[in-house]
């Protein structure tokens, strides 16, 4: 019989997604492209709220959006037909998230040599993509009042990622029992450094703030 | 929750492994898998054993999974104590300002090949 040997690996199986979302940061910085990663649960209104984010700063700054989804791709053609910007839309094949390798194929893919900003809008889940890096610049996540203001207590490694907690849907507050000023508490005890910027996709609320705020972010401008 | 996911990830450091060190087939892989790494080890068994099937060199290559406890250490009063039992909060001093010492692993710590 063949003799068995021991190999030790000593290995994080997250060790190779990490670096290739270091080096992708690092190829992005060089390019000056800022890459947004933005997630969500299904439903928060993550594409109303791209189109119109878009839509105000698109004059200033030169934006493309990859759209990732399980499977079709309306996402994508929702973003191109609503804002005249490049999108590409990317299938996971199955899997619940996208890691470092499959953006870069994105950002490859959208050979869009002079933009300033990559919006990736991840798969619609609060788990999984919190787990991978993506080699993003800043993670973003939108969370809906329908929701329910007690999610960052239920999906904590979520917002412990995310540099930016933008809160949709605040036209409808009045039908729900969301409580703005428990859910800034919750996010903050997950992470005191989050921004919350609180809109309205439809009604167009907020939306000037948000994007002053991706204004600062790209451009260093208050 | 991406158990799946994950098997893919292993498959391909094990495999690299396994040919620097110019083996004919891998027979075990010992993973090292924290409490609260979110990964459920009986589905991670069952992506496996379905997953390894597709690789010559890893047919029969059977995953052992060693459970890394999840210990967290508060920042005010210095000590450690269960995360399970006790979540962010500390028990001793009620402090929230607490980190995760460990229980989010996950290690291939090593293969055996022949």
């Amino acid at each position: 019989m063949d003799k068995v040997r021991v190999i030790e690996v000593k290995q994080s199986v997250f060790a190779h997604n990490d670096q290739d979302a270091a080096e992708l940061r690092a190829q992005l910085k060089e390019k000056g492209i800022y890459l947004m990663n933005l997630m969500s649960a299904p439903g928060s209104g993550k594409t109303t709220t791209l189109t119109k984010l878009i839509n105000s700063i698109k004059d200033e700054i030169k934006v493309a959006v990859m759209e990732a989804d399980i499977d079709s791709d309306v996402d994508a053609i929702t973003i191109a037909e609503k804002t005249g910007v490049k999108s590409i839309q990317l299938h996971t094949g199955g899997m619940c998230h996208l890691d470092a390798e499959m953006t870069r194929q994105g950002v490859e893919g959208l050979q869009a040599g002079d933009v300033d900003l990559i919006i990736l809008e991840n798969v619609g889940n609060l788990v999984c993509p919190a787990e991978f890096d993506t080699g993003a610049t800043k993670n973003v996540m939108i969370l809906s009042v329908p929701e329910g203001h007690d999610k960052p207590l239920k999906y904590p490694l979520m917002f412990s990622v995310c540099d930016l907690v933008i809160i949709n849907k605040i036209d409808v507050m009045p039908y729900f029992d969301f409580d703005m000023d428990k859910v800034t508490e919750y996010v903050h005890m997950r992470n005191p450094k989050a921004e919350i910027i609180p809109i309205s996709a439809k009604t167009g609320e907020g939306i000037d703030v948000l994007a002053q705020w991706v204004r600062k972010e790209i451009k260093g401008e208050e | 929750m991406h158990e799946l996911g994950v098997v893919f990830y292993v498959i391909d450091d094990v495999k690299k492994v396994a040919i620097e060190n110019n083996a004919e087939e891998v027979k075990s892989v010992t993973i090292q898998l924290g409490e609260v790494s979110g990964v459920v080890p009986h589905l991670l068994e069952d992506c496996w054993n379905w997953a390894v099937k597709k690789h010559d060199i890893m047919k029969e290559c059977v995953m052992k999974i060693e459970q890394i406890d999840a210990v967290t250490y508060c920042e005010d009063c210095k000590q450690y104590y269960p995360t399970m039992q006790y979540g962010r909060t500390c028990p001793y001093c009620q402090s929230p300002n607490t980190y995760l010492h460990t229980g989010n692993e996950f290690l291939i710590k090593e293969i055996e090949i022949t």
